[in-house]
């Protein structure tokens, strides 16, 4: 069983809200003329934007020296897979309605979907290898798939750069964001002893 | 002559445009009452139309038009914005009235004309055509408008008039990306090789569902070329001239890798990052499989000499 702390239960309940915002604004007809693609890139910008919430866990965790946060990063991390399933849902049936191959063709042909699939199979393969039990059975290889999150990162935004006429603003931020993060981690990791000791509190220094 | 391409629209992919209106206006009361902002801005009053009993083009495709709510606020606009929504708002600071345009180069009477004094020349016409967005999507749009050709033969081009360059109107005080200067070279410009100019599908428009043009559809003189990519189709056109070498055009100039200097519609011609083979037809809802892209944009039988000995994956 899952144990819930209020906190725990709010950013739970929180992470829904992308999805009833959309299932309102859909109500509403609240879309514009593309309705069709609104949907589907909404669910796309919550999952590269769970992915980020992810990655921003352990620079958090370090900063703060509060533990107990893998516990919030197995949640995002179970968010991105959960939107970026509905991303590719959304791509598939309401775009597509399942016509094989119109959908074969546009994926042969569109090279910025194939980041969309690393991506996404990544995210598959770190989402299915989330029980406790599987993390057990896999010890330090666990660790090791699990890295693949900044590559899952990577071929998002490659996804989302691909796919622009010009406008570089949004996608450049993300990047920005994603190299933030990894910078940190590739930080602490080299330079472990300064850095990690300039984060302490004082007293453990 | 009707065109008849293969695959109709069938009724129930698409919303008839009154019952799209009625939908609106019930989802319009229920946002007043919830206070919530439409994602779509009402910009035209419900006034009476400029025009009315046009004459219909006898290239008018035998289609559902798209409901005019969706082609005012779905279109592309970047002097503005590069996003529709803000661009539609922008677009509405664009003093149209008056408006010259002028007619240069190779022909032997060239001049400035007031907008007004062009049209008093003109049969106006209802020309209901696809629009295929090189974004892919797709639109059926009741134009108003009168064929390019016959503007350019009143101004007589010479035989050296091989291309015709059209230009838009730069107004950096309105135009934001204008005045940063950003990406495309401003003002935009586009151009068609003369038969292509003058083939009488190709338009300049003046309105749409009988009337004025609303200014984010480009206000008040545009271009359409139904069987290329919508890019080619310039707004606000303020002049055309006639040349002797292919002009340099916006798209092409900024990613010739990308955007060919004919964009003809075709299929089979993916975008170096994205497919052409299908697309989505506004007005069609959920769950509605894309359209397959047609050749020409279902234009093929009376463009397709246009380009006989031509290798179009080459002159994409
Ligand atoms: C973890 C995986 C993925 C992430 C994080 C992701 C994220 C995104 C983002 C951020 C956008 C752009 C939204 C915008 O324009 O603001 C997008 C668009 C898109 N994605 Fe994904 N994506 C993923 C997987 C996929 C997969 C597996 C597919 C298809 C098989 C796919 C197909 C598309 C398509 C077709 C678009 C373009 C939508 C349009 O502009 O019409 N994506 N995605």
């Amino acid at each position: 069983m899952v144990k819930f702390n209020k906190l725990k239960l709010g950013i739970f309940i929180a992470c829904w809200l992308p999805l009833l915002w959309l299932l309102l604004d859909i109500i509403l007809d609240n879309l514009g003329g593309n309705a069709v693609q609104a949907v589907h890139i909404r669910l796309g910008d919550w999952s590269l934007r769970f992915l980020c919430m992810v990655l921003a866990i352990t620079p958090i965790q370090t900063m703060t020296n509060w533990r107990g946060m893998a516990e919030y990063r197995r949640m995002f991390g179970l968010f991105t897979f959960f939107y970026a399933t509905l991303h590719l849902l959304a791509y598939l049936v309401l775009d597509h309605f399942l016509v094989w191959p119109i959908i074969a063709t546009d994926i042969l042909e569109s090279s910025y979907i194939w980041f969309g699939i690393a991506a996404y199979l990544i995210v598959l393969a770190l989402a299915v290898t989330t029980p406790k039990w599987v993390i057990k059975l896999m010890g330090k290889d666990w660790k090791k798939l699990h890295r693949f999150i900044y590559l899952a990162a990577g071929a998002a935004i490659m996804h989302y750069f691909w796919q622009l006429k010009g406008n570089l603003a949004e996608p450049l931020f993300y990047l920005l964001v994603i190299i933030l993060l990894l910078g940190f981690r590739v930080l602490v990791s080299f330079k472990n002893r300064v850095v990690s000791r300039l984060m302490l509190p004082k007293g453990r220094r | 002559m009707i065109i008849k391409t293969k695959k109709t629209i069938p009724a129930s992919e698409i919303t008839d445009p009154y019952v799209f209106k009625e939908r609106r206006k019930i989802i319009k009361a229920l946002l007043a009452l919830t206070a919530m902002g439409s994602g779509i801005v009402p910009v035209l009053a419900d006034n009476k139309p400029r025009w009315t009993n046009l004459p219909e083009s006898s290239f008018s495709a035998d289609l559902m038009t798209t409901p005019s709510e969706i082609i005012e606020n779905y279109t592309n606009y970047y002097e503005f914005s590069y996003n529709k929504h803000d661009s539609t708002k922008l677009a509405q600071q664009l003093a149209t009235d008056p408006w010259s345009v002028e007619i240069s180069g190779e022909v032997e009477k060239s001049g400035t004309y007031f907008l007004e004094d062009i049209l008093r020349q003109q049969t106006l016409q209802e020309h209901i055509y696809r629009f295929r967005c090189v974004e892919a999507w797709s639109m059926v749009i009741p134009w108003v408008g009168f064929a390019l050709g016959d503007l350019l033969r009143k101004a007589q081009p010479l035989s050296t008039a091989k291309f015709v360059k059209f230009t838009s109107v730069y107004r950096p005080e309105v135009m934001p990306r204008q005045k940063q200067n950003n990406m495309l070279e401003w003002p935009y410009s586009e151009g068609l090789r003369i038969d292509e100019a003058m083939h009488p599908l190709t338009l300049l428009a003046v309105g749409m569902y009988g009337d004025t043009m609303p200014k984010q559809n480009g206000a008040p003189l545009r271009l359409v070329v139904p069987w290329k990519y919508g890019f080619k189709s310039i707004k606000a056109i303020v002049k055309i001239e006639l040349l002797k070498k292919a002009p340099t055009t916006s798209w092409n100039k900024f990613a010739p890798g990308e955007y060919g200097f004919y964009a003809n519609v075709n299929p089979n011609v993916p975008h170096p990052r994205w497919s052409q083979n299908s697309e989505r037809l506004l007005g069609s809802g959920f769950f509605t499989p894309r359209r397959e892209t047609e050749l020409f944009n279902g234009y093929g039988e009376q463009v397709a000499g246009l380009y006989k000995d031509m290798n179009l994956r080459h002159f994409f």
